[in-house]
């Protein structure tokens, strides 16, 4: 359908502006592996230092890009499907306040004014700005969900009784209400918390609610970059493979989606298996809920495997393993091109899916906790099905709305493979170095461990590390080859006809499915398992576990920069 | 759903309860569990080694931007070999890690409150401690040794 005036450039912009900020969170990744293997000695490259980067690196890639992209890609989604238009105001209201807060988190990064992580990690205090960024676009990334999707939906379902909702925008609603569930408790500790904190308006704040309420967040968030990708490989991979390509079962796809709409949210203890302050209980309790939230993902690799069978033996293919030879996987007319991003990013998530079991299995965490493994696995997941999958459809999206075809095609449908050889290297020189030798995440190692002149030199942990810049320099060069094709899409003339579309499929197996249609009452029920997943550990860290609340600090300084006039724990120890 | 999709379902179901149940197994019976919420132990301000037994120990430590004091400002410790030492960290700032290698030991040091493990060193040699939580600008030095003789 064609799309023009404010709506065109909108959505061009929430696939341009991310891929641009992208490039800078991917030119800190690269550095990272310098910087880690002692190729780079140094604090700062550039005026950027290790932990400005590796903030910049989390923030950009995992929050910003993501939100924007998966925005975007509902837009489209909805816009497409249900055939109603999007309105402008609602639009602009989003687009403002999503490239607003980006602006004002990203000034405080770059200029220094925000080394905390991604992860916030109080009481490490960053400049007002940077949280409050964060809630402009959360509150922006919501806006079109509540104002467009839904009141769209409502007109479409007057028209179409008889329809289900259609399954790709069934997938980009229950993506947003868990993304609307997820963002209160984070919500709740900016506002607060660090905002108060950082504007010196408290002293001090219980550091392990803060934590509690961040992976809330933090882990079914990874879930709200996963599913677009799912309902790119339900939805439009086997349209790719074969004109008559169909999903296997749409029944299965919308179980799988419900099981991540109850299950993503009682999980986040996971991230706190090594806390003080929670009962092991409810970290034993939010362990076996981190294995149901598998089960969708094990689902979904059965209906994708079984849907892309379905579809090459529609090109041909035969037999058990013959029809493997009909998969589309380097090939460039119209848009085959595609499959290449959808299919690499499949191979990394089967590592990153049984890998993820490893984090989620309680004491065996104990061997992987913040060791390299960690990020060696999500850079599977997210960086590999999520992003491969984001930047596939915003090239996609982008030539669309254009109206030309991509540019330097070849270079763009190899990318995902370079991707996904610099990913094993990394990935499995971080995870090893990780689980067998504890090399740690999230440390300028350069500096002291992997300096052969500091008392604190770990040879043990060379060869991962030189091993993972070996990685890290392919993922460079993937980038940078979809990046050429990117940029040379952007700035091609524009074709005749800007317009937006996606290759939908079918589904093979189509039964109605009105239990799994009912969104309002599975959203109450995953509303209801997450408060009392939650309650008993939120009563911990508030009543049983924590004893002082903590000032704030400067990641420069062990003084403190909101001082009480004596500490708590001073005055205890006086009494 | 059809037949071949409902076997996949319940194949994973129950992989996943098998793996699940070795967890358990592990934990409850093997008694290798997570750290747990301590409300008898307030936090401390300084670094202690307590020898209670000649195999019996007691390590208080404080994590602090950026070193850990293992006992009255030392980063380094030393206990006989085959001792069994009770670990209590605590952190006087921001948020610190606290992973001894080659141990299940991977505590959180949260300010504030007190996290516990225990742990038996059967094998002499030097077990190096890092922190692994990002903790400001001099978190990559920030280390310790605990020497099992």
């Amino acid at each position: 359908m064609r799309v023009s005036g404010s709506i065109r450039f909108i959505l061009l912009s929430e696939i341009v502006f991310p891929i641009l900020l992208l490039s800078f969170g991917v030119y800190h990744g690269v550095l990272q592996v310098l910087y880690r293997a002692g190729i780079i000695k140094a604090n700062s490259v550039l005026g950027i230092e290790y932990y400005q980067g590796l903030t910049l690196h989390g923030v950009i890639n995992a929050i910003v890009f993501t939100t924007i992209f998966i925005v975007a890609f509902g837009n489209g989604v909805v816009l497409y499907l249900l055939k109603k238009p999007l309105r402008p105001a609602v639009q602009w209201l989003s687009w403002l306040l999503m490239f607003g807060g980006t602006l004002m988190a990203s000034w405080a990064m770059f200029s220094g004014k925000a080394n905390v992580l991604y992860t916030f990690y109080p009481p490490l205090i960053a400049h007002w700005s940077f949280y409050v960024g964060a809630v402009l676009l959360v509150v922006g990334s919501l806006v079109p969900f509540f104002l467009d999707w839904i009141p769209n939906y409502l007109a479409w379902k007057r028209e179409n009784t008889d329809k289900k909702m259609p399954l790709a925008v069934f997938g980009v609603f229950v993506n947003h209400i868990l993304w609307f569930i997820m963002v209160i408790p984070v919500a709740i500790e900016l506002i607060f918390q660090l905002i108060p904190l950082s504007l010196g308006i408290v002293k001090d704040i219980n550091p392990l609610l803060a934590r509690t309420l961040f992976w809330f967040f933090g882990h079914p968030v990874v879930y709200f970059w996963l599913l677009p990708a799912y309902v790119m490989l339900y939805t439009m991979l086997p349209k790719l493979i074969s004109d008559k390509g169909k999903l296997y079962s749409d029944t299965a796809a919308r179980l799988a989606f419900i099981l991540f709409l109850m299950f993503s949210l009682p999980v986040g203890l996971h991230h706190q298996f090594t806390d003080p302050g929670i009962s092991n209980s409810w970290k034993l309790i939010h362990a076996f809920f981190t294995f149901l939230v598998a089960l969708p993902s094990m689902i979904t690799a059965f209906t994708v495997a079984a849907s892309m069978e379905y579809s090459a033996k529609r090109e041909g293919g035969e037999g058990i393993f013959y029809w493997w030879t009909k998969l589309p996987y380097l090939r460039l007319e119209g848009d085959r091109w595609l499959f290449s991003y959808l299919f690499a990013g499949l191979i990394l998530f089967f590592v990153g899916g049984i890998t993820g079991i490893v984090n989620a299995s309680y004491n065996v965490n104990l061997t992987v906790h913040n060791t390299a493994y960690v990020p060696g696995h999500f850079h599977t997941t997210v960086g590999g099905l999520s992003l491969l999958a984001f930047l596939g459809m915003s090239l996609y999206m982008l030539s669309k709305l254009k109206g030309v075809e991509v540019k330097f095609k070849g270079l763009a449908a190899v990318a995902p493979y370079i991707w996904v050889q610099g990913m094993f290297m990394f990935s499995y020189a971080m995870m090893v170095g990780g689980a067998l030798e504890g090399f740690p995440r999230r440390t300028n190692t350069g500096l002291s461990y992997l300096n052969p002149d500091s008392p604190l030199y770990r040879p043990e942990w060379v060869g991962y590390a030189q091993l993972s810049v070996v990685g890290g320099f392919l993922l460079g060069l993937a980038f940078v080859f979809f990046l050429v094709s990117f940029l040379a899409t952007l700035f091609a003339p524009n074709g005749q006809e800007p317009k937006l579309e996606f290759p939908i499929a079918q589904a093979y197996h189509d039964t109605p499915s009105p239990v799994l249609n009912n969104l309002k009452a599975w959203t109450l029920a995953s509303v209801l398992l997450a408060v009392l997943s939650y309650l008993p550990a939120l009563y911990d860290v508030t009543q049983r576990g924590i004893f002082y609340n903590s000032p704030a600090y400067h990641d420069k300084s062990p003084v403190p920069i909101t001082p009480t006039e004596t500490s708590q724990l001073d005055k205890e120890v006086k009494d | 759903m059809d037949r071949a999709e409902r076997n996949a379902t319940l194949l994973a179901l129950f992989m996943l309860s098998f793996f699940f149940g070795l967890v358990v197994y592990a934990a409850k019976g093997l008694k290798i569990d997570l750290p747990t919420c301590i409300t008898d132990v307030q936090p401390f301000k300084v670094g202690k080694l307590i020898r209670h037994a000649p195999d019996r120990y007691e390590l208080h430590v404080v994590a602090k931007m950026w070193f850990f004091d293992m006992n009255e400002g030392q980063t380094r410790v030393e206990v006989p070999r085959g001792s069994v030492v009770d670990i209590y960290l605590t952190s006087a700032d921001v948020v610190h890690g606290f992973h001894i290698n080659d141990t299940n030991v991977n505590l959180m040091a949260v300010p504030g409150t007190v996290n516990y493990a225990r742990v038996k060193f059967d094998r002499p040699g030097t077990y190096h401690v890092v922190c692994h939580e990002f903790c400001g600008i001099g978190h990559q030095d920030m280390a310790a040794q605990i020497v099992v003789k």
